[in-house]
């Protein structure tokens, strides 16, 4: 990969968002489909996304602001659908978004990437923001998925949640270490 | 070998971004990932945004003073643009911020530091950017404030950003600093970037023409997010 030549301006540096981020956090928007929320209306299979975020003793990280942005239930970006959010973790270090399931989205040439949400992580200790993405396990375009698929297969579990009860899916995120998650430079 | 059809953002320039991994700044030791990230050519997850509106999220640009309210401190203007890398305007992009008071003191229950709450300055505000890109806020200018990074640590006087954009990869959160700050050169967050001129970038500037004559002074602050790449990139795998 060569750089390409630049012009013009620089991107502004990242910082932290430090411990009281909390300051613009809305609990409501954790519930994508909240009666007064923009999505109340969509129709789609309901789900709860949840995980535990840990650093690299294993302790939870309970001051984190997780934002999601996916598709709708057809997978596209442009219908009506918000596919916004932005929760804080808990003193357990546990995330939770209520949203709707994605659809698959479409990819380059006529192929698909499989049903996921991207997750952006931000918190005192992170200098810039970390991007990664929840999967869903089962799902016959993981096979295919290309960004799963850049993923080496051993570490391929840490991007796939696993069902956990009826409409809930559960990936949890290790910010350092054993299992660490994969996380990506987009 | 998969090849995208969406072009992409441009790579971070050389040293204007700072490390994930910042031994002077003691939080990044156990929450830095080790392995390095996967770069992956972008598809329409990181070429979309979310569509946001002050319809959705009401805004509010006041901060300082309003009906039966007024916070204490030096007032301030801070305005600027929210720009693109080729210098385009990024228009109705939603700009959050959030500061501690005059005092040097979050609006946070977990915010210990021993400096007087003002009941009238709750520290955060939204807006979305005008057509040329511009934004808007007038605030009161924070007190620095200790933290326990290390020995007699104190952050810098600072205003923290939030500004989402065009596309998912677009998305920054950052610190905007106060011109002549003796705590700068001293401080590990703004010091971990390491290019000087992409520090110097998140120091605003004075300006007389922001400022409201007999009200508050003016401090200009523009904000540049990614600007898309020429070409699309081809994953490794
Ligand atoms: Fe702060």
């Amino acid at each position: 990969m060569t750089d390409e030549p630049r012009f013009g301006l620089t991107a502004t540096a990242s910082q932290t968002a430090g411990p009281f981020w909390h300051l613009i956090d809305f609990p409501a928007w954790a519930d994508l489909l909240r009666a007064d929320g923009p999505n109340a209306e969509v129709a789609g299979e309901r789900i709860i996304l949840t995980g535990r975020i840990t650093d690299g003793d294993g302790a939870p990280c309970p001051d984190m602001m997780v934002e999601l942005w996916q598709a709708d239930p057809a997978g596209s970006y442009e219908g009506a659908f918000n596919g916004f959010g932005r929760c804080a973790t808990d003193d357990d270090g546990m995330f939770r978004f209520t949203t709707l399931k994605p659809g698959p989205v479409r990819a380059a040439g006529n192929a698909f990437q499989a049903p996921h949400v991207a997750l952006t992580l931000f918190a005192r200790g992170l200098l810039h923001h970390l991007v990664t993405r929840l999967y869903f396990a089962g799902e016959a375009l993981n096979e295919q998925d290309p960004v799963l698929s850049a993923v080496p297969p051993i570490r391929r579990a840490t991007l796939i949640a696993q069902p956990e009860g009826a409409g809930v899916w559960r990936l949890d995120i290790r910010l350092q270490g054993e299992r660490e998650t994969v996380f990506l430079e987009v | 070998m998969t090849t995208s059809d969406q072009p992409g953002y441009r790579p971070a320039a050389p040293g204007s971004q700072p490390p994930l991994d910042a031994p002077a700044y003691g939080s990044t030791h156990k929450r830095h990932p080790k392995q390095p990230p996967l770069r992956i050519a972008a598809t329409l997850t990181e070429t979309s945004a979310p569509r946001m509106s002050a319809g959705l999220y009401p805004s509010h640009a006041e901060l300082a003073k309003g009906p039966g309210w007024e916070a204490q401190g030096e007032r301030i203007i801070v305005a600027g643009r929210v720009l693109d890398e080729d210098g385009r305007p990024l228009r109705g992009t939603m700009v959050e911020i959030w500061q501690a008071n005059a005092a040097g003191r979050y609006n946070h229950e977990r915010d210990r530091h021993d400096a007087p709450l003002d009941p009238n300055f709750k520290g955060e505000g939204r807006i979305f950017t005008d057509a040329e890109g511009w934004y808007r806020f007038t605030t009161i200018r924070p007190g620095a404030y200790p933290w326990r990074n290390h020995h007699n640590a104190w952050r810098p006087v600072h205003i923290h950003y939030s500004v989402f954009g065009a596309g998912f990869a677009q998305r920054l959160v950052t610190q905007m600093y106060f011109p002549g700050d003796p705590l700068l050169p001293i401080d590990p967050v703004f010091m971990a970037i390491p290019d000087a001129a992409a520090r110097d970038r998140l120091v605003a500037r004075f300006d007389l023409d922001i400022a409201e004559p007999e009200y508050a002074l003016g401090y200009r602050f523009d904000i540049v997010l990614r600007g898309r790449a020429a070409t699309p990139m081809e994953n490794p795998a």
